[in-house]
């Protein structure tokens, strides 16, 4: 059943929120013990939320879009009186005495937020694996990765313990779990969606934005998360795209780009998944050219610069003094390093030594400065190519599913998974992930569509298309 | 004092001021001196993970009009995250302006026609604020750090001049005068005690006034003018003491111990930390437009300088060198609306100049709330003679106490009545047949004598006498 079939008949009174979050805990159940999507079941909050939503529908009132609807939020998602730890040592227990914009926008269209889903500490890593609390297994093939960073929330998706799940994107987190589980995944445009309230990993790049199994529900999440906010300076003032509306307008007469770049050096599985999604665009009446964007490859370098830098700082707040652990030591200097040293895993420690490196004195320009320059190149090409075509399609993910443990010792194989998707993120423009085709070993492999700037109307029909002609 | 024969020193200073907002300059939080320890706080002056900034715009207006009335130009600027770890700071970076300052490239103009140029004057945020208790009192071997967040976030601007300062009291002279622009432009309270107003000096010295600039010092943390003078007296002796005992300064960070009166290392320039600053990603760029700015720069009240020119014409323009003084000091203290509110009401120039820099200055800050119309009713009365200058004085030390009042009504409540003309009289011819031989003498115009009858009518009416009436009374009666 669709997101908007559920919260009309919820809204009908023909089922309840109750009957909703009960099915879904049921779900989590039956399979969290062995997948670990999730980080914390809000089971009694939940069903106290439910029992408000379904009282409002029995008091004759809209319990609004998402009236009863079970959503999910990734374990960097500030929610008052919840523990947000970003599944890390050293964030374990910390409870933010705030609400993300987000939350307040979930709890105004009237979901029930179920729990906090699992993530790749500090949404570092594209397995999701490193975790304070253990890996979250692939739904579809448990001795898989679901992809990361937002793993939690794609495999909570996949495996129907909830319709809906938030997760934040800063290089392909969003995408790439979602393209390795099998559901609908999207990056929206830099500023559609407020951050206020995400947990920052690097915050030029960071976008929250919603999972889905169908391209029609993660339309409807996001455009209730969508919209201006006063409280991120980030935030777009602009209208906000009419996704729904346009879901069905299809692709007549759009010029759409096979961009090789994305797809040069992904299985050939996915290589053939890609050209098999240009074919069904081109025969829902597209015109599809092969472009060329040769800066993008270096987006992978620049990113991995620019992300650590700004995360060296965004990170430095964990120093044991306010929130979070605390390890002491003989002053405060030897206590915060006790703390950093206890408290961050190996992938952190990494980003965080790589971004302090690059601001340094005298390395500043050869690094973190030259990084931006490249950025502004790869946001230049993109312009230039968004002059001829209308939307870009590639790879979401170099390849499906990996082993749990195959990577986690190879950081730059792990950073090669985001090679598809990072450079959407430099740009700030958005794309999404979605479910296309098979693989021989029995995983999904999706397709990624990229738009310019608020492109979403254009990204989700098209997206639509790809959905009906999936294999 | 002087440096010996030969030596010249350079100073630049920086000064931080707090802006007089409601709120801090990256939430809504009260901007309040003051409160209980951690009341005036938030997810975001508090750096808790997930917050984020959104700029005041109270605090751009009142930046811009610092450098409005410094002749700067006010620029398109962003902001930059400097990274360092303190307490203190809540999110162990401090979100300032880096290398596109709002406001740069203005100047200032000391009272002795000095130009100090003004490098920069950019917004920054201020920190919390740490309390080391117990063992060695500082951050490294106390028993415990309390720290207060209230300060956290509240927005600062932060004035760099040029080097161009060249002795200790010049310095003095700049701090000074840079207050009382802050406080007409209605940016800050100056209030340096408080910790609004915040100076630290680079100091370094040279061979004569041509020769290349010296390694430089700063000396942190100067929290009075008089400690300005001090501290950079006894750095730039310092420092010349050591190159003629063949030592080479260091560059460094120093410290200034009020109570000793000398200044002590903080930190090496090999110790100081590397800010790594990049652009604060969490903010947009800010681009006044230029309706904006000339807005603001209309708006602008009179500067001390302007204002220290019109108190010179009310006083007739060809000034001694003590109202000279008195000008500079009632415009310093920013009481000079009072001398232009009693000149205007028809008191004499000389005489309110001389009230406001002897008697309202003596009792600041407290005059500062005595309304002007009470002061300027109070020497109206003592020019008219119904008061003498000692009854005034009294009476006006009784206004400011009570924060204002009828002058005529506090007179009376200490019993001074102006005496009627009559009885002045009869008291002055009283005086003069009780003493014939100093009359005689006065008379033949031993004018000495005129202090002797004064201060025997003063006698015999208690002081409520006013004594130039009693000196025209003799006159007139003089042969």
């Amino acid at each position: 059943m669709s997101v908007t079939d559920l919260a009309a008949k919820i809204r009908a009174g023909e089922t309840t929120a109750v009957a909703a979050l009960e099915h879904s805990l049921s779900v989590i159940a039956e399979r969290d013990g062995e997948l670990h999507a999730f980080v914390e079941v809000q089971t009694e909050r939940a069903r106290e939320r439910a029992r408000t939503i379904d009282a409002a529908v029995a008091d004759g009132k809209n319990p609004g879009r998402l009236g009863g609807v079970p959503v999910a939020l990734k374990d960097n998602l500030c929610q008052r009186g919840t523990v947000t730890s970003c599944s890390s040592k050293i964030l374990e227990g910390w409870i933010p005495p705030y609400d993300a914009t987000v939350v307040t926008r979930l709890m105004e269209a009237g979901a029930v937020i179920v729990g906090k889903t699992n993530m790749f500490d500090f949404a570092m890593g594209a397995s999701t694996e490193n975790s304070a609390s253990g890996p979250t297994r692939n739904p579809r093939d448990p001795s898989r990765v679901p992809g990361g960073s937002s793993g939690g929330s794609a495999a909570a998706v996949a495996a129907e313990m909830v319709p809906l799940a938030l997760g934040s994107d800063t290089g392909g987190s969003i995408r790439q779990p979602a393209s390795l589980c099998g559901v609908v995944g999207v990056k929206p445009t830099y500023g559609l969606v407020s951050r206020y309230g995400l947990v920052a990993f690097a915050s030029s790049l960071d976008q929250i934005g919603p999972f889905a199994s169908t391209v029609a529900d993660a339309a409807e999440l996001l455009e209730v998360l969508a919209g201006h906010d006063p409280m991120d300076s980030t935030s777009l003032t602009s209208p906000v795209p009419e996704i729904s509306a346009h879901l069905s307008d299809g692709v007549q007469g759009k010029r759409i780009g096979l961009c090789t770049d994305l797809v040069e050096g992904s299985d050939p599985e996915v290589v053939a998944a890609v050209r098999r999604a240009a074919e069904v665009l081109a025969a829902a009446g597209a015109e599809v050219v092969e472009l060329s964007i040769p800066e993008l490859r270096y987006g992978l370098s620049a990113y991995y610069l620019i992300a650590p830098a700004e995360a060296s700082s965004n990170l430095a707040r964990y120093d044991g003094v306010r929130f979070g652990n605390r390890v002491d030591g003989v002053d405060v200097t030897a206590m915060n390093t006790a703390t950093r040293t206890a408290g961050f895993g190996d992938e952190v420690k990494r980003r965080i030594m790589l971004g302090t490196y690059a601001l340094s004195a005298g390395y500043y320009d050869a690094y973190y400065a030259q990084a931006q320059r490249v950025r502004t190149l790869i946001i230049d090409a993109f312009a230039k190519a968004y002059e001829n075509v209308d939307l870009l399609l590639g790879a979401t993910s170099p390849t499906t599913a990996f082993e749990i443990g195959s990577k986690v010792d190879d950081p730059m194989s792990m950073y090669l998974s985001d090679v598809c998707t990072i450079p959407t993120n430099l740009a700030g423009h958005p794309a999404l992930s979605v479910p296309f085709a098979t693989g021989s070993d029995g995983l999904p492999i999706g397709v990624q569509l990229l738009g310019p700037g608020l492109s979403e109307e254009w990204l989700f029909a098209a997206a639509a298309v790809l959905e009906g002609g999936a294999a | 004092m002087s440096l010996p024969e030969g030596w010249n020193m350079v100073v630049g200073l920086e000064v931080h001021t707090e802006l007089k907002t409601a709120t801090k300059l990256f939430c809504g939080c009260a901007n309040e001196f003051g409160s209980e320890p951690n009341t005036n706080t938030c997810p975001i002056c508090l750096g808790l993970p997930g917050s984020l900034p959104v700029l005041n715009e109270g605090a751009v207006e009142l930046a811009i009009r610092i450098g409005q009335a410094l002749f700067c130009e006010v620029r398109p600027s962003s902001f930059a995250r400097k990274n360092y770890f303190y307490p203190d700071q809540a999110k162990d970076y401090q979100i300032s302006q880096y290398d596109e300052p709002i406001n740069a490239e203005g100047h200032l103009d000391l009272p002795d026609g000095t130009r100090v140029r003004i490098e920069r004057a950019h917004l920054e945020e201020d920190t919390g604020k740490t309390t080391h208790l117990g063992g060695s009192g500082r951050i490294h071997g106390s028993d415990e750090s309390l720290v207060d967040y209230n300060r956290s976030g509240v927005p600062l601007v932060e004035i760099v001049s040029g080097p161009d300062i060249r002795s200790a009291a010049q310095a003095r002279a700049y701090a000074a005068e840079l207050r009382s622009i802050l406080i007409a432009a209605g940016a800050s309270d100056g209030r340096m005690e408080e910790g609004s107003m915040r100076v630290d000096a680079n100091v370094s010295v040279r061979r004569g006034p041509d020769a290349p600039f010296g390694t430089r010092c700063e000396i942190k943390n100067l929290n009075s003018l008089r400690s300005i003078q001090r501290a950079v007296e006894y750095e730039a002796l310092r420092q010349i003491n050591m190159i003629e005992a063949g030592e080479t300064i260091i560059q460094e960070t120093r410290h200034w111990d009020e109570d000793s009166g000398k200044t002590s290392t903080m930190r090496s320039k090999e110790e100081a930390n590397d800010y790594r600053y990049f652009p604060e990603p969490d903010l947009v760029p800010l681009a006044p437009s230029a309706e904006l700015i000339q807005k603001i720069g209309a708006a602008l009240p009179p500067m001390p300088a302007q204002r220290r020119a019109d108190l010179t014409a009310l006083l007739g323009g060809a000034i001694t060198d003590a109202q000279a003084d008195h000008v500079l000091s009632v415009v310093e203290s920013n009481l000079d609306r009072f001398m232009v509110s009693a000149v205007t009401a028809g008191a004499p120039a000389t005489l309110a100049i001389a009230r406001v820099a002897n008697e309202l200055s003596a009792q600041l800050p407290k005059a500062e709330e005595l309304p002007e119309a009470d002061f300027s009713a109070l020497l109206l009365l003592e020019h008219a003679g119904e008061l003498s200058a000692t009854q005034a004085k009294a009476v006006l030390a009784d206004l400011v106490e009570a924060g204002g009042g009828d002058p005529k009504a506090a007179a009376v409540a200490r019993g001074f009545e102006a005496l009627e003309t009559g009885a002045l009289d009869a008291i002055l011819d009283q005086v003069i047949a009780e003493n014939p031989g100093e009359w005689q003498r006065y008379n033949e115009g031993d004018d000495k004598l005129a202090g002797f009858f004064t201060g025997k009518v003063m006698a015999l009416t208690k002081g409520q006498a006013d004594g130039k009436a009693v000196n025209t009374g003799l006159r007139s009666r003089r042969g």
